[in-house]
């Protein structure tokens, strides 16, 4: 519920480690009011969501250790560089990430070279990729990515398949909102369509 | 992965706080600009009329002291929340509490305390004692962390509103009467040569009171404006 506004109803659906599940539906569907509940911003109207057997309620602090959502607003403070953002949003969830270890996935996520230029210097995509950064050093196991792959260009979204692909054989689990067509290798692949 | 220690969460949020407060040093620099200026404009206003300059002085400088914290309280959450970062914070493996509390220390360090270390010396235009001074001083010392406690409640309350600043001060400012009483009443005793540690003792114990309760109440506002 929205407002007065009743999204969506009687959506249910299991994750396995390792499985992928992609949301779809058009603008306005719920896609990412569905992900705000999933990871705890938003209580849902009715219904539950459960971690390994547990409402999400009642695990509170124990269950924001086990995800990393990564919404539309990218949480990528514009006066710090991309390490500090990096290593700062990852400080914060208690997993301290060691500069070179940042540098490393910074790297990978083809910002080399811009580590240390505030991100308001960065294009949109690249202050994207620099927020996807995190998922490189985090060690959670249920990712919630929220249309991420908006302003990135092909190679980009090929890397963050083959992130998530990675994250995934580790036993890891993912839901992602997008439109796009995603490859990824999962052992299970699941398609969850809203409707408007 | 080692247990994450709330501690050192806790040092991130200050520290990055810290940080960012130093990238944007001109929005530091402004409050306690405005907070010298509005306080000078009395003496200069009144001119050389020493016994009413001294009598005015505790309430003109706490009123400044109020005036000026509502124009930082805004950014408090507000920069966060526009960028996502809040987001992500309500989501760390820690007690939103701890949270709040690291935001209000950065907050507090940032922009009060330069605010409480400039007083005694802008005091002096008042031509207040020695004595005076340093009771204005504490005041604000044990006043200012409570102005940025119950500020954060405000803050956290019309997150996302527009014309935001108006609000927190409409919803603020009545909250912060009895601090302005209080510290106000101490420097007040110490002018007119009575103790003034009655007023010290209460604005002590509204410290303790609003540490224990207002971060508390800013966490469940923040939960309220992030839905």
């Amino acid at each position: 519920m929205r407002g007065d506004r009743r999204l969506f109803s009687k959506v249910s659906f299991a994750l396995a480690p390792g499985s992928f599940l992609q949301l779809t539906g058009p603008n306005g569907s719920g896609k990412t009011s569905l992900l705000r509940i999933i990871c705890g911003l938003m209580a849902p109207e009715s219904g539950e969501i459960r971690w390994q057997g547990a409402e999400i309620r009642a695990l509170a602090e124990e269950y924001s250790q086990s995800i990393t959502y990564i919404g539309h607003r990218n949480g990528v403070k514009e006066e710090l560089s991309s390490l500090e953002n990096l290593r700062i949003s990852s400080g914060m969830t208690g997993s301290d990430v060691s500069s070179e270890e940042a540098q490393k996935a910074l790297a990978r996520m083809g910002l080399a070279g811009r580590e240390n230029l505030p991100a308001r210097f960065l294009s949109e995509g690249q202050r994207r990729r620099s927020a996807l950064a995190r998922l490189i050093t985090c060690n959670t196991k249920l990712w919630l990515l929220d249309e991420v792959l908006a302003s990135l260009d092909q190679a980009a979204v090929r890397l963050i398949e083959s992130v998530v692909g990675e994250h995934l054989n580790k036993g890891g689990m993912a839901i992602v909102a997008t439109h796009q067509e995603l490859h990824i290798s999962a052992g299970s692949f699941q398609r969850l369509e809203l409707a408007s | 992965m080692s247990a994450p220690s709330t501690l050192s969460m806790f040092r991130w949020i200050v520290a990055r706080d810290l940080t960012l407060a130093w990238r944007r040093r001109a929005d530091v620099l402004s409050t306690l600009f405005f907070f010298v200026i509005v306080v000078s404009l009395f003496p200069l206003g009144i001119g050389p009329e020493t016994q009413l300059l001294r009598s005015i002085a505790p309430g003109v400088v706490w009123v400044a002291a109020l005036l000026a914290s509502m124009l930082s309280l805004g950014r408090v959450f507000a920069n966060d929340y526009q960028d996502g970062t809040l987001e992500q914070m309500l989501l760390t493996p820690q007690p939103l509490y701890l949270v709040v509390m690291g935001k209000v220390l950065a907050q507090w360090l940032v922009s009060e305390v330069p605010l409480v270390l400039i007083a005694p010396l802008i005091g002096v235009q008042f031509d207040l004692a020695p004595d005076a001074l340093l009771t204005l001083f504490i005041s604000l010392l044990l006043g200012t962390p409570i102005l940025s406690l119950i500020g954060s409640i405000g803050a956290a309350l019309t997150l996302g509103l527009r014309g935001s600043g108006v609000l927190i001060s409409l919803l603020i400012l009545p909250l912060y009467i009895p601090v302005l009483i209080f510290g106000a009443g101490a420097v007040d005793a110490s002018i007119t040569g009575m103790s003034a540690q009655a007023n010290l003792y209460l604005l002590a114990a509204f410290l303790v009171v609003s540490l224990v309760f207002a971060p508390w109440a800013t966490s469940a506002a923040l939960r309220i404006s992030l839905e």
